[in-house]
């Protein structure tokens, strides 16, 4: 047997870095092949946005009081758009356990493939994916009177950093994909998580309107810090404390949140995905 | 030269009723360009030693090589010299027959020109091509079985492991599966196939390895073991219960063995040691005694038969029959185990 002697262990034979790129590309690909052909996935996860921005533009805004003034929708859409990227990571996690179920993941881990390429190609779709969902978005946004009052430079970097924590949860679906048995609970897991952290927070009311100890919680809350750098970005009403770390440095403090859940979350979701050989 | 080799596999899973050994000291060779069928009935441990010599699971203890490598050590270069093809079919049903077999090639480090030549050649050989850039969601069962299996040997695999791969189709479909996996073995791949049905391991396989509770207990070819268990037995089921008595007396004397008797059926059953010439003595013999009868019959021995004479208890009752870890269940079980 001529193969015998090849020593490896574990790690790919040739290629290194450069296979993880290919297949990590392969792997996402596949996944953004897949989108044209469940369409209802985008379609939901669109109109599940409009509905929280007609609710609260239309029916709560108006009881909604802004301290210092400024359209209530444009203080409404940085904080949709940053639930809507924190929600992302539950279609992460509903993929992740489908793929399980269905056998998917079995065949990959059977392929020669780079063994971290099904997790980054599906991180890497969602990158692409939720660009387009936020861009959909955008445009629902403008047509409801929300506008970007900042630089071009400022809108990009407000983009940029929702695509960060876009990186950043699809991570965290990743792991919680991988972790429980069906789709369903996945879904629920994903949503009782997610609507506490995207209603406490500056989202859809100004924190100052909350009581005295959920502030400091809703305040440095990832979707608020996120919420409040896009505002501060792109000149939308931000009516945050005024004071505190949080108020004065949104961004470097959401950057911070980005590199925290990554760092946890991600290795994780790699000791997850190679304990299933267990 | 035996191209799989495993030496005392153990593996336990932690299920609701406590540790369940799934694995328990399994031994198995088959060699190079031969079709081994590992028989047994759900939970007997078929599907979780196809996953430790495909390199999906680690075992708890004991050793295995696949081509010469190590399932564990060297797995990621084992796994381009393998090919698995489940019981559930793990293409995505949400891309066209010809993107998977696409993407399994590139990931199976082939060129995308080459990967796209592979796919071609392989959906025309297993009569896909019209339904190539069709989504896998309508494919039939059959279609999906063959596309799932043409997945599995994108890569040319030198070993191809096949988990029941006809369980749940129709005969048509099982009869064309059973065709190619026969042109495999005729270009030299060695073949491990698990099956619930002897029929299936007797037309496939050139050596069957029964298996019960995580163990091998009992190797050979199909007619080694069916003459272990007394080979084809003959059933006979007389109108009359009252002649049950003399018919068994003399299906037992033509039979030269024991006549089992099912009053309530009026079945007889015995083995029959000349095959086809039994079943003429025993028409001619009833006859002359004038003993009308409803039915009779020539059966070849089934998996219950096997069982029931290799393990003292009938297939369906093999002890860890409720975690029989199907594929779909199995990464489950893999979750809660590790």
């Amino acid at each position: 047997m001529t193969s015998r002697d090849v020593p490896v262990s574990g790690v790919a034979p040739t290629g290194g870095l450069r296979r993880e790129i290919t297949d990590g590309l392969i792997v996402a690909g596949r996944n953004l092949k897949r989108v044209p052909r469940i369409p209802e996935l985008a379609v939901f996860a669109i109109i599940q946005s409009i509905v929280f921005v007609v609710l609260f533009a239309f029916v709560f805004g108006g009881a909604i009081p802004l301290e210092g003034g400024g359209s209530y929708r444009e203080f409404l859409l940085p904080g949709i758009f940053a639930q809507t990227v924190a929600f992302a990571s539950i279609t992460t996690a509903i993929g992740m356990t489908d793929d399980v179920n269905k056998g998917i993941i079995d065949r990959f881990r059977s392929l020669p493939m780079a063994r971290s390429a099904v997790l980054t190609g599906r991180t890497v779709f969602d990158l692409v994916y939720q660009t387009g969902i936020l861009a959909v978005l955008m445009v629902a946004g403008l047509a409801v009177g929300w506008r970007v009052r900042g630089s071009v430079p400022e809108f990009f970097a407000g983009v940029a950093l929702l695509l960060t924590f876009v990186f950043a949860m699809s991570w965290v679906g990743v792991l919680i994909g991988l972790t429980v048995r069906t789709v369903e609970s996945a879904n629920q897991l994903g949503f009782t998580v997610l609507f506490p952290l995207t209603f406490v927070s500056n989202v859809f009311v100004p924190t100052e309107s909350l009581p005295g100890w959920l502030r400091p919680i809703a305040e440095w809350n990832p979707v608020s810090t996120l919420t409040a750098a896009t505002r501060d970005l792109w000149g939308n009403p931000n009516p945050y404390a005024a004071e505190g770390f949080p108020a004065e440095h949104p961004v470097w403090l959401t950057l911070g949140w980005v590199v925290l859940i990554v760092a946890v979350f991600a290795p994780l979701g790699v000791r997850r995905y190679r304990s299933m050989s267990r | 030269m035996d191209a799989i080799t495993a030496e005392g596999l153990v593996k336990t899973y932690k299920s609701k009723s406590g540790v369940v050994r799934a694995l328990d000291g399994l031994d198995l060779t088959v060699a190079e360009g031969t079709v081994l069928g590992l028989l047994g009935p759900n939970g007997a441990g078929k599907t979780t030693t196809v996953r430790i010599l495909a390199t999906l699971l680690r075992p708890d203890a004991g050793r295995a090589t696949v081509v010469g490598c190590d399932v564990v050590r060297d797995a990621q270069h084992l796994r381009s010299m393998i090919g698995l093809s489940g019981q559930y079919a793990a293409v995505d049903e949400n891309l066209t027959g010809r993107e998977n077999l696409v993407m399994f090639g590139r990931l199976y480090q082939l060129s995308t020109s080459e990967a796209r030549r592979r796919a071609d050649e392989l959906l025309e050989q297993f009569s896909l091509a019209d339904a190539a850039n069709r989504v896998v969601k309508t494919y039939s069962g059959g279609m999906r079985r063959r596309l799932d299996l043409g997945s599995a040997l994108t890569g040319r695999p030198k070993v191809l492991f096949l988990d029941e791969p006809t369980t749940g189709l129709d005969p048509r479909s099982r009869l064309a599966l059973w065709d190619v996996i026969r042109e495999r073995e005729r270009e030299g791949t060695t073949i491990l196939l698990t099956t619930q049905y002897l029929e299936e391991a007797d037309e496939l396989a050139h050596a069957i390895a029964v298996v019960d509770a995580g163990k091998i207990i009992a190797r050979g070819t199909a007619d080694e073991l069916k003459s272990q268990i007394g080979g084809e037995r003959i059933e006979v089921v007389v109108h009359a219960r009252t002649d049950l008595a003399r018919a068994a007396e003399i299906v037992g004397r033509d039979c030269e063995g024991d006549c089992t008797v099912n009053e309530h059926t009026r079945r007889l059953t015995a083995p029959a040691r000349n095959g086809a010439q039994s079943i003429v003595q025993v028409v001619r013999d009833l006859d002359e005694a004038a003993i009308a009868i409803d039915d009779i019959a020539l059966r070849r021995p089934t998996l219950d038969d096997v069982f029931l004479t290799l393990t003292g208890h009938a297939a369906e009752l093999a002890p860890s029959d409720d975690d029989g870890p199907a594929p779909a269940t199995q990464p489950a079980q893999d979750r809660r185990s590790a």
